[in-house]
């Protein structure tokens, strides 16, 4: 019924020595274009001079520090607003007229870039770690709740009718199978809300003086070192894809295997 | 084992049915309008049926009989209704495990496997682990699905997933089963499969069952009783009884000859019948 993950099949073994090809190959043109100087070394750097530029800066705590304080307001922000976003959604899906009401300010507000939050959040609280984290809640909350509203409206009445006749009660309903049915829905959300929350988090970081690996690029800039530039958005691009993959892409792989390939 | 079982529900069922003895579910008098702001439809009108303990229930009927809107009423799932629903001698309120249902669609938890769906509900009753192991073990042996306890749903054939529902009805024991059209979505093979298993299954088992189908044949193998409804609007037009040896199958004669009087019954509906075979 499931094909054994154990031996990797001939197939995935190509897979994976084209992947491996394709970067070897990205890798050795930009080395080949940094060494042949088309553009100012001060413009495009050499990956060599990228990869030196990482290791120096995580050796010197740089990164480091910039990415604890940057995941740091990122999972206070997104703590928050899973439990924001949570409570908008089944409150949305629960009363009519909260979603007649709310639920259009939802929908509004979730089509709003959340990094025009920004202003309006630096008057509320100064240059402050609740405005950088205020802006990251405004990014993930709305999707969150827009997931949790579909999850739970997407329940089938048939499963409802289902878990009442073998005896639940409401409380039951809600624990046993509202909440575990609305799990493929808040994947999807929870991905995206994450996103956008990470995006907005760095461009907020930008724009800010604090430390955070946004801020470790306007450094860059600053210092007109193109390396240290190029080396931060690398750490950018990996944190981006480690939480994809090995978050997110755990939770789907999860609801696929359940709920099969219908849903994901 | 299930000839002992067999006959000995079958002293407890036909003899004590002459005594008439207090029905385990008694529908009585019971009327269903479906308004909307356009029309009210009457969809059950002034229907009376009793069920005796142990015994085996068929309803058959057109598709707007009301017949699964008569077992939605008997499952606490439809409680809008004129009229009188009493199980065991208490008016039925709402829904309840002693009123199992196994439902049309597959009504499955998907993001439990096949043996967490048939543990459900004795988990949300707060049976000991140790002991609902033994009750899903048992149920699965029952309905030959041990083999795919940890499956997921969709990966579960038609007729498996029909068996996994079965399963999770009977595993809270309840005091009548009720079967809403569950072989219908089925191909015809894996139909006939599962009605000569619910067949031993009930010898086993010996619970009250009502049963709602559109077959014909399908509610000659299973009942003790067929209920011929007739639609527009839905009421009973006769109750006949099936006094055959089980288990039976669809090519026994008794079971054909049965069906065609059910049959007869049936095309018989109305002051107006409409044609419905053309020759």
């Amino acid at each position: 019924m499931r094909s054994s993950r154990l031996i990797p099949s001939r197939e995935t073994g190509l897979k994976l020595l084209r992947i491996v090809g394709f970067y070897v190959a990205v890798i050795a043109l930009w080395s080949l274009l940094g060494r042949v100087e088309v553009w100012s070394p001060f413009l495009f750097p050499s990956p060599e001079k990228v990869f030196a530029s990482l290791r120096t800066n995580f050796a010197n705590g740089l990164i480091l520090d910039g990415l604890q304080a940057s995941m740091q307001r990122l999972v206070v922000g997104y703590v928050i607003s899973f439990v924001l976003g949570m409570a908008l959604g089944l409150l949305t899906a629960a009363s009519k007229f909260a979603n007649e009401t709310i639920g259009g300010v939802v929908l509004g507000l979730q089509s709003l870039p959340s990094i025009t939050w920004l202003p309006l959040a630096v008057l509320w609280f100064g240059l402050s770690e609740t405005a950088i984290i205020f802006v990251v809640l405004m990014g993930s909350t709305f999707s969150i709740a827009i997931s949790a509203r579909a999850g739970m409206r997407g329940l089938p009445p048939l499963l409802t009718r289902a878990a009442g006749t073998l005896g639940a009660t409401r409380w039951q309903l809600y624990r046993y199978v509202v909440l575990p049915a609305m799990v493929p829905s808040m994947v999807q959300g929870m991905k995206q809300g994450w996103s956008f929350a990470w995006r907005s988090l760095m461009a907020g970081e930008l724009l800010f003086v604090s430390v955070g690996l946004g801020h470790l690029l306007d450094v860059g800039r600053n210092l007109n070192n193109i390396n240290m530039v190029f080396a931060i958005m690398l750490v950018i691009i990996a944190v981006g894809v480690a939480v994809d993959r090995l978050l997110f892409g755990r939770a789907e792989a999860w609801v696929r295997e359940r709920w099969g390939f219908a849903a994901a | 084992m299930a000839l002992i079982a067999d006959t000995g529900r079958q002293g407890g069922g036909r003899a004590s049915a002459a005594s008439d003895p207090e029905p385990l579910l008694a529908l009585r008098h019971i009327s269903k309008h479906f308004r909307t702001s356009r029309q009210d439809t009457l969809a059950l009108d002034d229907v009376t049926l009793k069920v005796r303990p142990r015994e085996f229930i068929c309803i058959v009927g057109p598709s707007g009989c009301g017949k699964s809107t008569l077992l939605n009423i008997a499952a606490g799932i439809d409680t809008d209704y004129q009229g009188e629903a009493v199980f065991e001698g208490a008016p039925i309120r709402g829904m309840a495990q002693q009123r199992a249902v196994v439902f049309q669609e597959p009504a499955l938890f998907p993001w439990l496997n096949v043996r967490d769906n048939v543990e459900f509900g004795l988990k949300l009753r707060g049976v000991p682990k140790e002991q609902r192991r033994e009750i899903v073990d048992r149920q699965l042996a029952l309905v030959n699905l041990s083999r795919f306890d940890r499956a997921y749903i969709h990966e579960l054939s038609g007729g498996m997933k029909q068996r996994a529902q079965l399963a999770r009805g009977l595993a809270v024991e309840p005091h009548v089963l009720l079967m809403d059209e569950p072989f219908a979505a089925l191909d015809a093979q894996t139909r006939d499969d599962l009605q000569l298993e619910l067949q031993s299954v009930w010898a086993r088992i010996g619970t009250t069952v009502l049963f709602v189908t559109h077959n014909v044949r399908e509610a000659v193998i299973l009942g003790d009783r067929v209920v011929v409804m007739s639609p527009s609007p839905g009421r009973i037009k006769k109750i006949i009884d099936i006094p055959l040896e089980r288990p039976r199958t669809p090519d026994d004669h008794a079971v054909a000859d049965l069906a065609a009087a059910v049959r007869y019954e049936l095309q018989n509906v109305g002051a107006e019948p409409e044609p419905r075979y053309a020759i």
